[in-house]
């Protein structure tokens, strides 16, 4: 018989401690499949965050180190440049990266540091409840914007990959969506160059990928999916911000 | 004095805070107190005061420190790790002698630990934390009731002594409900801008300037002395402590928040069994009611401290003691909270081996 | 009088209500009350429970480690329970969820196959109401009155019109722990 579907020997037997219709899990997913293709399981490491993925490690087989909130870039650094064999990868959150993170990650993307970052953002913070995120849509309703984000008291979303890609460090700057199979598809080939620009020692990589969170956004997984391609999209929209030669 | 309420540890430190005149918060999300920040982006707005949520702690505190420096009522709040990164925050404040409360959650730890109930920040909160030579004051309630009642008391101080003051309560006291009363609110119509507030020269005659930097070390010195005045004469007016039972005590429990709370059942347990237990209850364990201890040593055989960290008011303990009678110990670590038949198990131990 | 009274479940079977409820009565007759809840990490799955004493004098401890009365609403929650229970302590059974019978034979246990109970009443969300009131029914920490009264705190705007049912359940678990108690 031919063997058309497997799980990723790289994905655990454990199950996760994501809520139903969580694509944290189709991240991990997306991971594990690269870097058995890529055939790069055993060399690397990865940075988790503090936020739902905080046990990301019992899910992805690989050397893992957890880092404190919003420095997993500044960590990643320490072992890329103490261990330059070594694949790195940070996995963080909108909160995580975009807020109490951004500096590491400013600084790392501006050093072109041999890192890749897969930036997961589900507009708010999962982990704790549902508040506000840096990439919370105006309007929206969180924990702790209960009468909506306002402009004139929160800002306004943050667009990361728009951001870095000003900067000389990043070889490779993209921002997919997990809400369907084609966009999942798509996110798999842009995390693959994001891999390639590490691989290829070309500088610093990062994917923001389009999440969902149900529980918080208090919908349905397919309502959740659909509301990433009603609302979120046309203010987070899919492309490739910076492609250096030698990613494809 | 209102009705009675029920309300959840987090929720009320929010109202409370409010009622007593807190016109700002800034904070960042963390368990296990979310439900003070999320209430207070509720109230906030409502009554026309200041609620942000900032992108980290470090921002957080600094946020407030700015607040501080116009003279304003500001509080933040959070739990261990979060409190951790406002540590250069609060040695700046302390040396600048401005005020703002900050409430700790405390949780487990170290590093990121877990969100279960602990005292393991009780070094962090009392002997600085942050650079320097510096204290705030670190208040202990052991009830929702009375982290209320003191959160008036916190800000009052905060502006007397234009001082930081620290709420020490823990994931539990956050978490659970109880029926609580608030007190009248203050009147924000009285709290006016101090004259040494930073706000613009304004009619004034001189410039305000808040500064923790004086580059000489002769003026740094002037600089420290003078907070350690100020240290001197909180010590010597704001020491609060409860004793529990301790008029005819052979032995006394010592312990603080949480822990004080379950104390108080072991005294009963003891009690019941004709033992005269009593607790000595620290509300501020920063000043230390270091003389009323050391009273007691004279009256009882031996002291049992318990805490939920490994011996960390046991320190103060022992030093107010002075080694007049033995300090013994017991605690749980990472977020365990001890029963009260674990601790009164322990305490049997102690008497029976006498 | 003390008690103290843990309830235990899956998280959305209404056992934080069941015990805000508690408390919520409990202030409103002018006792003393805790409830505490656990809280975990996630923000689904796993299992919810939570402590809450009712007194007549100031409560200190506000944990519970063995437990007076335990209202028990999963099969999960009676494995963690069960040993803890003190002596003589009550058992509130969901039976509908809990295929195996109790161990310990010192200790009173009331079964309720409460979820058909509740679903013959109009909603299977009422089960935690019914065990609630069955054990109210018992141990009397608050008057069954005092429980429908509270309602209104919990169950406002839209929700305002699940009242009636919920104080049908709450009678009807009462009713129910009275013929348990006629019987023995
Ligand atoms: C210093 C510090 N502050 C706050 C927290 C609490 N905290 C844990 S996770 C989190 C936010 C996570 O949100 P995000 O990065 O968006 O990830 P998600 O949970 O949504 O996947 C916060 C604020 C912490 N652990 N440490």
């Amino acid at each position: 018989m031919k063997l058309i579907y497997k799980k990723p020997d790289t994905i655990t037997k454990r199950d996760t401690t994501y809520c139903p219709g969580c694509p944290h899990g189709i991240a991990h997913r997306l991971i594990a499949e690269l870097l058995e293709e890529m055939d790069l399981v055993k060399k690397t490491v990865i940075v988790w965050p503090v936020g739902c993925s905080v046990f990301g490690y019992y899910f992805i087989a690989t050397d893992a180190v957890e880092a404190a909130h919003g420095r997993a870039c500044a960590m990643a650094t320490g072992i890329k440049r103490t261990h330059p064999e070594s694949f790195v990868i940070s996995y963080q959150g909108d909160g995580d990266l975009a807020s109490i993170g951004i500096a590491e990650a400013v600084h790392a993307a501006a050093r072109g540091e041999r890192i890749t970052v897969v930036y997961i953002n589900n507009g708010n913070y999962g982990m704790t409840g549902g508040q506000m995120a840096p990439t919370t849509l105006i309007g929206q309703i969180t924990t702790t914007t209960p009468y909506g984000r306002k402009p004139e008291l929160n800002g306004f979303p943050m667009h990361v990959p728009e951001m870095l890609a000003a900067l000389d460090g990043p070889a490779y700057i993209a921002r997919a969506a997990l809400d369907s199979p084609q966009h999942i598809i798509q996110a798999k080939k842009f995390l693959r160059k994001a891999f390639n620009a590490q691989k290829n020692n070309l500088g610093f990589s990062l994917v923001e990928m389009i999440s969902a969170c149900p529980t918080n956004w208090k919908m349905t997984p397919v309502e959740a999916m659909e509301r990433i391609r009603k609302e979120v999209l046309p203010v987070f929209p899919i492309g490739e911000f910076k492609v250096a030669k030698g990613v494809e | 004095m209102g009705e009675k309420v029920l309300m959840k540890g987090a929720e009320a430190i929010a109202e409370a805070a409010i009622r007593a005149g807190c016109m700002a918060f800034f904070g960042y999300p963390i368990t296990p107190q979310n439900e003070t920040p999320e209430y207070f982006s509720r109230r906030m707005p409502e009554l026309g005061r200041v609620f942000l949520q900032a992108e980290s702690e470090v921002a957080a505190i600094n946020m407030v420190y700015g607040a501080a420096c116009t003279g304003t009522r500001v509080i933040t709040t959070s739990s261990s790790p979060g409190i951790s990164l406002m540590q250069e925050g609060f040695s700046y404040i302390a040396n600048s002698n401005v005020g703002c409360v900050v409430v700790n959650a405390m949780r487990g730890g170290p590093g990121l630990g877990d969100i279960a109930p602990a005292q393991a920040d009780y070094f962090q909160a009392t002997k600085g934390g942050g650079h320097g030579d510096y204290h705030s004051i670190v208040l202990a309630p052991h009830t929702i009731q009375e982290t209320v009642d003191l959160m008036y008391d916190a800000f009052d101080l905060a502006d007397k002594y234009r001082i930081m003051v620290v709420m020490l309560v823990d994931g539990l006291m956050g978490q659970m409900m109880e029926p609580v009363e608030f007190k009248e609110w203050v009147d924000v119509k009285k709290l006016k801008t101090p004259e040494w507030a930073t706000v613009g020269q304004g009619d004034r005659d001189h410039r305000n300037i808040i500064t923790s930097l004086e580059i000489l070390p002769d003026g740094l010195e002037k600089m420290n002395l003078a907070l350690q005045a100020k240290y001197k004469k909180i010590k010597e007016n704001e020491v609060r402590l409860e004793e529990y039972k301790m008029d005819d005590a052979e032995y006394a429990l010592t312990a603080f928040g949480t822990v004080a709370r379950i104390a108080k059942t072991v005294v009963e347990m003891a009690r019941a069994d004709g033992i005269k237990l009593g607790l000595i209850r620290p509300i501020t364990v920063w000043p230390f009611p270091e003389k009323e201890i050391n009273k007691r040593a004279d009256q009882v055989k031996f002291f049992f401290d318990v805490e939920m960290n490994e011996g960390q008011m046991l320190e103060d303990v022992k030093l107010a003691v002075n080694g007049k009678k033995p300090v013994h110990y017991y605690g749980r670590l990472g977020g365990v909270v001890p029963t009260a038949e674990e601790i009164y198990g322990e305490f049997k131990k102690l008497v029976g081996g006498k | 009088m003390e008690k103290k009274l843990v309830i235990a479940g899956f998280g959305g079977q209404g056992v934080m209500l069941a015990g805000e409820l508690l408390a919520e009565a409990a202030k409103d007759e002018g006792k003393f009350v805790t409830f505490l809840p656990s809280y975990g990490p996630e923000m689904r799955g796993g299992t919810a429970n939570c402590d809450v004493i009712v007194s007549d004098k100031p409560i200190a401890s506000p944990v519970i480690a063995h437990p007076q009365a335990a209202i028990i609403m999963n099969l999960p929650s009676l494995d963690k329970f069960e040993p803890l229970m003190e002596k003589d302590g009550l058992l509130v059974l969901n039976k509908t969820l809990i295929p195996r019978e109790v161990k310990r034979t010192d200790v009173r246990v009331l079964q309720i196959d409460a979820q058909t109970v509740a679903r013959e009443l109009g909603n299977e969300k009422a089960t935690n109401m019914i065990l609630l009131g069955a054990y109210a029914e018992v141990e009397k920490p608050v008057k069954l009155e005092s429980l429908k009264n509270a309602l209104k705190h919990f169950l406002t705007g839209k929700k305002e019109a699940l009242i009636p049912l919920n104080e049908k359940a709450l009678e009807k678990g009462a009713e129910i722990a009275r013929e348990f108690l006629g019987g023995k």
